[in-house]
């Protein structure tokens, strides 16, 4: 079995699987999304974006912006 | 990454700032930045009642958890908008927040009060659902608040809001509404409840980090009804540029405020009376609120 980190995204909500190990800030820009509008939870600790993630481990990219017109 | 403050691991970088936080140096930021907000800008004090207004986002539990934990008095309000799974799911966050901390919530839901939720209501008036919307929480806000003795409403709006909304005034040159945009809005001597938005320091990802950090369980689905609103595209336009420019939201929202900003006509006078239909006060003989409900008893 090939080692590998889950990646858990949103809009719309899905899981991808990656090589690891890749820095945050790598993984967001091959992902093409904005550091200003995404934070980066790996378990359930918020990470920077130098911290490199691992093999076997779970990342969720949590978008943060929200808002209608009202 | 070492947080600038203590030299712990930080769990947060803030380009616009230069600087890297740990959680306990970020909470403190982020509870020095909202209190800075509450008392230049005159918002309220400690001997307020403040009603927050929570949708169950990351920003007005956030905001709500901030208030509490810096000795505010408050309740919440949540309005139950009436969007199938998205609103009872935002109920559900709310209560769990509320209960949680012992406080009290107050809870309006448009279905049961009027039998219509939001998307119908903009149906049956062919308005956009965001604006609908709009009219709908700010008279809720104002006649709850004023009704249950609240002088003051607080709203989670925070800086991305807040430059995104300065952003699409200045693009349609909306001058009434550039002279009205400010964390504050008067109660006109007592006629309003104060609106405050006391997250406008605050960058939307700092709100969220706030949240995450502090393990409040929020709802991270975006409302199903504001796919392809103009704010989204503001604020995605004025995140790029703060990649490129770190601190672009906050001089452009902040330098704004600082700015002089009377219309080369003067300032609009408001001339109030009660809406012949339900008593609130407007410039109007009816308010934005009962002409919508008339349009859909039509």
């Amino acid at each position: 079995m090939i080692p590998s980190m889950k990646i858990k995204l949103y809009h719309p909500p899905r899981e991808i699987i990656l090589k690891g190990p890749k820095q945050v800030a790598v993984l967001l820009r091959e992902l093409n999304l904005a550091k200003e509008a995404h934070l980066v939870i790996c378990g359930e600790e918020l990470v920077t974006e130098d911290r490199v993630i691992l093999d076997d481990q779970v990342v969720e990219i949590r978008p943060v912006i929200s808002g209608g017109g009202g | 990454m070492k947080c600038r403050q203590c030299q712990q691991s930080a769990v947060i970088k803030m380009e616009r700032h230069n600087t890297s936080l740990c959680r306990g140096c970020f909470n403190l930021y982020v509870h020095d930045q909202v209190e800075r907000a509450i008392t230049e800008e005159k918002m309220f004090d400690r001997a307020e009642s403040v009603l927050v207004a929570v949708s169950g986002g990351k920003d007005s539990l956030a905001l709500w958890d901030v208030l509490i934990k810096l000795g505010y008095r408050t309740a919440g309000l949540h309005l139950n908008l009436g969007i199938n799974d998205y609103s009872q799911i935002s109920q559900e966050k709310v209560e769990a927040f509320a209960e949680s901390r012992g406080t009290e919530l107050i809870v309006h839901a448009y279905q049961e009060a009027y039998g219509l939720g939001v998307i119908e209501i903009a149906e049956e008036t062919a308005r956009p659902a965001c604006s609908a919307c709009g009219t709908m929480k700010r008279y809720h806000f104002n006649r709850i608040a004023m009704e249950r003795g609240f002088p003051v409403v607080a709203t989670g709006h925070n800086l991305d809001d807040e430059a995104s909304r300065l952003l699409g005034n200045v693009l349609q040159w909306q001058e009434e509404y550039l002279e009205k945009q400010s964390p504050v809005l008067s109660d006109e001597g007592g006629t309003w409840a104060r609106k405050v938005k006391p997250l406008f320091r605050l960058a939307e990802r700092e709100a969220a980090a706030y949240a995450v950090l502090n393990r409040i369980d929020y709802i991270v689905d975006e409302c199903p009804m504001s796919k392809g609103a103009k704010m989204l595209v503001y604020k995605d336009v004025l995140n790029r540029l703060e990649e490129t420019s770190p601190g672009t939201k906050h001089r452009f929202y902040l330098g704004f405020l600082k700015r002089p900003r009377a219309l080369p006509s003067g300032p609009k006078e408001l001339h109030l009376h009660p809406c012949q239909s339900c008593g609130q006060p407007t410039p109007g003989e009816v308010c934005g609120f009962c002409r919508l409900m008339q349009r859909v008893a039509r």
